[in-house]
Formats: structure tokens, sequence, C-alpha cells
């Protein structure tokens, strides 16, 4: 009787909603709607094809100097032309990139793992512990990366698992506060209160609720992590301080190619530098993207 | 001549899944002196009008017809043009007085900054104007309390403050969006009755917008009712209120909980001889199962442990927040005793400490001292393996319909959740078969079971909340608020299921709320609770209706009731008490 007596009218937000599109399903679709952010996309996967598979397609001696061939201008033999010691450059913009994606989203995601989980559980269990926790990255953010890391490669010269993780835990800082912002509100959320009230485990109300429900930001984080990382990633090698020769990367392809762009071979400068700039672009347009995409809870 | 004339106006908002309709050809007038009510559940379109009458709507809003304010058309005008009449010709008072204010300018100078907005006032007479102003609304030393900053005032100043600013350049129209709905009882009662004086002394037209039709039989001269964007009945209050004539408005008048008090004993007979024969049977109802119920001390429970020992058992429970001179005393020393099959309603202004006291029963919150046995077991005491078993036996149902789903599992998914942390050998097939039962059992089509609680209505979603809580079969229910969100034809629903299963099911249950006229329809017992203290308590009939407590007749006294000529009454009755007290 009162089921019909009650017409349910649609809220606002109701109205707004379209029906029966899930929470991941209206994601994606708000993302296809961001031009930028596909692009970006499209942008970050071509690079990755690139660096990955365009060896197998072009391939170039990238170990072996061959002075014979040393600063060719760009023609049909070589397409950017070659560097000081004859490497191929459109070979090594291929061979340098694996480097720098691959340190740079190990770095950025690893940041993103240790900022979450140190974030989540100064957030989760509070009090003392996450004034502790929380001065600790206070005190971390206060510390130039920049000065850490030329603190570090006066010690040390690191390979690429060495930089990867140098990288990562000088980046963690401030996905930990984000990630700890997110928990503090989750946390006091009905539906946790709930299930502690009926007996539920803090496992099961991390590990249900409060992980799944953060992924939104930490995937954002993460993006925007990777973005900064293989920034850093450059920056580290054009100081001289990346990865050794004849490994290089994009920095370290900018660092070694700088006294030659005075003599006019702009194609050692300008391949790497766009490459750099493109993968960031479009690593940030994707956050972008995504973090509109997934703000859909408060609508 | 009419201070806001709205003919044909039309709002519709562009989203990314279409073009909404909120408001559809809304004809109506405003005359000065007089307060138009215009009433409707949530998404009714009532505040969009308010806004659209301002000119403030959103950027995707696209309004069409006209609103003429004073002569000016709001509709298509330009920015300056409206910015010269807000605040002079026509000013808003908002809902949430905290976040009108800002919060780092003291109060007098933020009044102040509104008068000369708009004349050429120094900034002296501003000030001096200031004061004035919060003298007429009824704040005491004005003069001191100018300096103050909106955090150190209690939340009633603040909406004073707000419409000291709303009337400070004596606007010939004053809009009120839902102006006492964030506060308690008492003061609601106070703000209403400045509203009013302010309104009659300036002869300043008043269109109010609210959902609480007590609010309206109060203070409203003409009521316009709408429904899903359109009105679908106007006229006098006493003609809307007592004889409606459209459906709906029938249907709304009948949802709402009445309260029923001995004093005003017109109250009952009156209302009933209109509309609430229905919610009158319920209060009668009620009334009689008190007697079983209070005597008995849940000997019947149907699944209950059989005895004289309560279902949760809070006995001498203080609670203390923080430490030394910051130290809160959320609870002092409190009683509360709820046996199996009974409903105990939980009452009290903001601040009383009634949630509290169920997040003690719950376990959520340590009772700083005092005791609390829940099933006859003393919570501190049991361990691990114990006190989860424990817990299985508890059901709860917060206030927020959004926040007490989580938005990224299925409805099944948020009901079986109870079972996977205390079934856990349950077969899939075996979980299926109880989410069905109890989708049943607060009557939603098991159909829903796949959806996400972002297709729910807030009715629906409450109702989910309830599958959860009973999913476990428990022995005790703890709703706190759980209609509060609702719309009254919403709440009324989820109250009857709530209602029957409890009549099925017998469980004990703990009802926190702060309206009393809900219940006085739904509990059996009440605890009147007051700044951590409990006040009174005893049967919901003879507490309500005799109060043995000041507080308890001033609380009673401050709720206003649905029909104009008994709240009329009602108000008289109290200012007496009132000027009586300060005499």
């Amino acid at each position: 009787m009162t089921a019909q007596l009650a017409p349910e009218a649609p809220g606002a937000a109701s109205l707004v909603q379209p029906v029966a599109a899930t929470g991941w399903r209206l994601a994606v679709r708000r993302f296809r709607h961001n031009t930028l952010a596909v692009i970006g996309l499209v942008v970050i996967v071509v690079i990755v094809l690139f660096c990955f598979v365009g060896p197998f397609l072009y391939p170039t001696d990238q170990t072996h100097t061959q002075l014979s061939q040393a600063n060719l201008a760009p023609g049909a033999a070589h397409l950017l032309g070659t560097d000081a010691v004859g490497h191929d450059v459109l070979g090594r913009l291929m061979f340098g990139g694996k480097v720098s994606l691959m340190v740079g989203i190990a770095a950025g995601v690893l940041a993103t793992v240790v900022g979450t989980l140190w974030g989540s559980i100064a957030g989760y269990v509070g009090g003392w512990v996450d004034a502790v926790m929380m001065r600790v990255v206070d005190a971390g953010i206060a510390i130039p990366a920049l000065f850490i890391l030329l603190v570090i490669s006066a010690i040390t010269t690191p390979g690429v698992w060495g930089l990867i993780v140098i990288l990562g835990f000088v980046s963690w800082l401030v996905p930990s506060r984000l990630i700890r912002a997110e928990t503090l509100t989750l946390k006091n959320r009905d539906y946790v209160l709930t299930l502690r009230a009926i007996g539920g485990s803090h496992a099961r109300a991390i590990g249900r609720h409060l992980l799944p429900n953060s992924v939104s930001t930490i995937v954002v984080a993460a993006t925007f992590q990777v973005a900064d990382a293989i920034l850093l990633v450059a920056y580290v090698s054009y100081l001289g301080l990346g990865v050794q020769a004849p490994a290089t990367d994009w920095g370290g392809m900018l660092s070694a190619g700088l006294t030659a762009a005075y003599s006019g071979r702009w194609w050692l400068i300008v391949p790497p530098g766009l490459a750099v700039i493109l993968v960031v672009c479009a690593f940030n347009a994707v956050g972008d993207g995504l973090r509109d995409a997934f703000d859909v809870r408060g609508r | 001549m009419s201070i806001l004339t709205t003919t044909d106006l039309g709002v519709s908002f562009s989203t990314e899944s279409g073009t909404v309709d909120a408001v559809r050809g809304v004809s109506l007038h405003v005359e000065p002196g007089e307060t138009l009510a215009l009433v409707g559940e949530s998404g009714s379109g009532k505040s969009t009008v308010a806004l659209a009458a301002m000119g403030l709507l959103s950027g995707n809003a696209a309004a069409t017809g006209s609103a003429v304010v004073d002569g000016h058309e709001i509709v298509g005008a330009a920015e300056p043009a409206l910015r010269s009449l807000r605040g002079s010709t026509v000013s808003m008072v908002f809902q949430e007085p905290a976040t009108a204010l800002d919060p780092l300018t003291r109060v007098g100078a933020q009044i102040a900054e509104v008068i000369r907005n708009h004349g050429d006032v120094s900034a002296a007479d501003a000030a001096a104007r200031a004061v004035d102003l919060l003298d007429r609304v009824g704040i005491p030393s004005p003069a001191q309390r100018a300096r103050a900053f909106p955090f150190q005032l209690s939340g009633g100043q603040r909406q004073r403050v707000v419409i000291a600013m709303a009337i400070a350049n004596s606007p010939k129209l004053l809009i009120a969006d839902e102006p006492t709905t964030a506060l308690d009882v008492t003061v609601q009662a106070e703000i209403l009755e400045l509203l009013r004086r302010l309104a009659a002394d300036t002869g300043t037209g008043v269109l109010l917008v609210t959902h609480n039709m007590g609010v309206v039989a109060d203070f409203a001269d003409r009521v316009a009712v709408m429904l899903q964007g359109s009105i679908v009945e106007t006229g006098s209050v006493e003609d809307v209120l007592l004889r409606p004539q459209h459906e709906y408005t029938k249907r709304l008048l009948a949802a709402v909980p009445r309260l029923a008090v001995a004093e005003a004993g017109a109250a009952v007979t009156s209302g009933a001889s209109g509309v609430a024969v229905t919610s009158g049977a319920a209060v009668a109802s009620g009334a009689s199962g008190v007697a079983v119920a209070s005597g008995a001390s849940g000997a019947d429970g149907s699944d209950g442990r059989r005895g004289a020992a309560p279902v949760v058992d809070l006995r001498d429970v203080s609670v203390t927040f923080g430490r030394g001179a910051r130290a809160v005393h959320a609870l002092q020393g409190i009683d509360i005793a709820v046996h199996a099959g009974e409903t105990v309603g939980l009452v009290g202004e903001s601040g009383s400490g009634k949630s509290t006291a169920a997040r003690v029963a719950l376990g959520l919150v340590k009772p700083t001292s005092g005791s609390v046995h829940l099933f006859g077991s003393d919570l501190r005491t049991a361990r691990g393996r114990d006190r989860r078993a424990l817990r299985s036996g508890i059901g709860v149902v917060l206030q927020d319909p959004v926040a007490s789903l989580d938005a990224r599992m299925s409805v099944a998914e948020c009901i079986a959740e109870p079972l996977a942390v205390h079934r856990r050998g349950m077969s899939s097939a075996d979980r299926r078969k109880r989410i069905d039962e109890v989708l049943d059992a607060v009557r939603l089509p098991r159909a829903l079971a796949s959806r996400a609680p972002r297709e729910l209505s807030g009715g629906q979603r409450q109702r989910v909340s309830l599958a959860r809580a009973l999913v476990l079969s428990p022995r005790l229910l703890v709703a706190d608020e759980p209609t509060s969100a609702l719309d009254v034809s919403v709440q009324e629903t989820v109250l009857e299921v709530l209602r029957e299963l409890q009549d099925d099911l017998g469980f004990a249950c703990l009802f926190v709320s702060h309206d009393l006229a809900v219940v006085q329809q739904f509990a059996e017992r009440v605890v009147v609770m007051r700044q951590g203290v409990v006040e009174e308590q005893g049967t919901t009939g003879a507490t309500l209706m005799h109060p043995t407590t000041d507080y308890t007749r001033r609380l009673l006294a401050a709720v206003p009731v649905p029909d104009p000529v008994v709240q009329r009454q009602r108000r008289v009755e109290r200012l007496a008490t009132l000027g009586a007290v300060t005499a």
C-alpha cells in the first residue's frame, strides 16, 4: 500500500545520472570525451611501441662505435643522422627511450606503492602513529629531491635498478599525503562504521572498502608520478648521473649532444628533447583525463 | 502590486546525459508583507525556482518565461543589473549558516559590507547600523557580538546574523531556502518567530522554500505545492494543509508524522478531521503497544533469550573525548536498556549525545567509565571470537543513504557483507537465497541485487541498508536517524517496513532521532537526552504526552505541527510560557 504511496520522487542527482551505467563504464565514457587525454594515451602507446618494437623493424648497432659514420646529417641511410661516435640517432632514440620509459614507469609505480602504503597506514591507524609518519613526510618534502640525488651520485654510480629505487624513494612523499587524506575520509564513511559495528576485521575494511575506493586516487597519482619520474630520469642523466655508456637514455642523449648543438647538429638535441616533452605531456594529459573520469562518486 | 511574479517560468539544466527540465511552467506571485511557502520533496524544483528569482542559476542552466522582481525582469537580465538588485531589493537566507558566513571576518564587518555595497554610507555609519541590525535580530549585547567571529556564535545566532545581512538594506523580497532545516527545533522556533516579526514589521514579501509542513503551518500565508517541476496546487495555508485538493498534496500530508500532545488537545482531533486519519491511527496503536512492552520486559521476543535481561544495557556510562581543559563530556553517567522486541527512541537536540550513546551500544566508542552489556555479556571483557559472535547479533542502519553503501559494490555485495564476515562457510547459492529473502522482506524487487547503489533512490538505499542489517537475523537493530535524510513519503515507507519486520522477527531496536513525531509513532519507550545526560525516560505515551521536565516540555512545544490553526494556538501558548519563564 505504501509502495504506491511513495513516488520516490527522483532526486536531482538521480535525474542527472544515466541509468544502468556502471561506475567503470561511465568513467571510460568520460575519458573518451576528453580529447586531450585520448591523444595523450595514443601518444604513449605509439612511443612505447616505437621504443620496444621499433628496434626489430629498424635494427641498428648501439653498442659498437663507428667513427667512420660519425656526425652524419639526416639522410636516406640514417633517417635522423648519427652522433659523435657513429650511433644511428633514430635507433638510439629507441634504445634510450627503453631505459627512460622503464625507469620512469617503474620509479613512478614504486613511489606510488610506497606512498600508498605509508599514507593509508598513517590515515587508518591515526593518533600518534599518524603524527609521527606524517612528520617524516614533512621532513622529506623539506629536503629538495635533487640535492639527495646529487649526494647519492657522488657516492655511487647507479645502474638501471639502482636508479629506479633511488627515484622511487625520493618521490613517494606527495602520493602518501594524497592517499592519507583519502583514507581519512573513507574510514569514517558509514559503510565502514557499519562493518566495524557488526564485527568486521580491519583487513576487510581496508581490502574491501578503503583500497577499492582509493583506486581512482591511486591511479591518477601514479600517472602523474610516472610523468614526474621520466622528467627526473632525464635531468638526472643530463647531469651525468644516469646510466653509464654504452647504455643511455633520453636525458643522456641530450647531455651528450649539447656541445654538438652549437655546431648546428640539431638532430642530436631535438629528437630526444621532443620525446621527453611529448611523453611527459601525454602522461599528464592522461592523468587529467583519469581524474575527471573517476570523479563520478560525488555526482 | 506583486513584489515577485513569475509567469510560465521554466528552467532546464544541460548535463552530459542530456537536458533535464527541472522547472516547468511555474507561475506564482508574492505580495508585499505576504509569505508564500513553496513546498515539495527533493528534486521537485522548489530551490531552483528560488535561485531563478535571484538570477543565481548555475552556468549549465537555461531559464525561459519570466520572473519579475519589483518591476525588474530577472530572466535574461545582465549580471550588473542583477547585482544591483541582489542584497538591496531582493535578498536570500540559505540553509546552512555555517557556510553562509566568512569564517575569518567579524560578523559586524560582514553586515557592514552588505550595507556599503548598496549605498554611499561611511564605514562608521555602516558599523553602527550593523549593531542596530544585530539588535533587531535578537542578538544579546549586539555591540560586543558585532566583534565576534562566526565560530564564536552558536548555529542559531549565526542564522540570525545571516538574516541580519539579508534584511540590511530593507529588501522588498526575502527568499528563504530551508532557513531552519539545519537547526534544532527550539532554535527553529525562535528563528521562525524572528522572520515572521521582521516580515510583518517591514511589509517584506517572503518566498519560503521548505519541505517541512510544520514550518509552513507556522509561518506561511499561502502555499504552492510543487511536484516534478510544476506547481500542482496553490492556495491559502488553511486550504492547502487542511483541505488539500490535489491527490499528491493529500498523499504528502498523510505521510507527515504528526506529534500528538496533551496540552494542545485540539491537535489530534482537528488534524484527524482532515487528513491525518492514518497517522492518527498509528499514534493510537503505538500508544497501545506501550503498555505491553514496558511491563513485559520483552518476554515475548520470538528469538530473543527469554527472561528479564535486556538485549543491550548501558549502565552509568560516561564518555569523555579529549583531555584536560579541552575535554568534552559527551555522556555523563547515562543508563539505557533495550529489551527484546521493543523499540526505544533516543531523542535530543544536536550535541545531546544521542549518537554517541548509540555508538557506545554498538561498541564503536569505548565508554570512559560504566559498563555495556550486550546480550548479557560484558563487551569490555569479551575477546576475539566471543566478541565477534556478540557482534553478529547487531544490525546497523545509519543516517546518510549515500555514505551507508559502498558505491563500488553491487547491492547484493553490500547486503552479503555481514554474511562474508560471520558466515564464511556459506555456499554462494545459500547466500543468493538469503539476499533474495531480505530483499523481499524490505519490499525491494530482487532484480535490484545486481544494481549499483548509485542507481537507487534515497529510500531504496536505506532499505538496502536495512536489508544488510537484517541479513544475519539480528537481535538488536541500532538505527541512527535512519530516515532524517529522506522525504516524508519515503520515510513513511521505510518506517512501515521497519515496523512490520520488527513484528515478524522480534528484534530489539534502538532508534535515534531528532524528530519527536517519528519517535512518538515508532517507539514504545523514549529516552530524552540533553547535553550528555538523560533528562527523562519512560513509555512514549506518558513521556511525550505528560512530560515531567521543563526541557521535554520546551522541546515538545517547539515542534511545529502541520496544521495552521493548531500551530497558531501552540505558538501563542509557547510564547506565553517562555514569557512567564523570563518574567
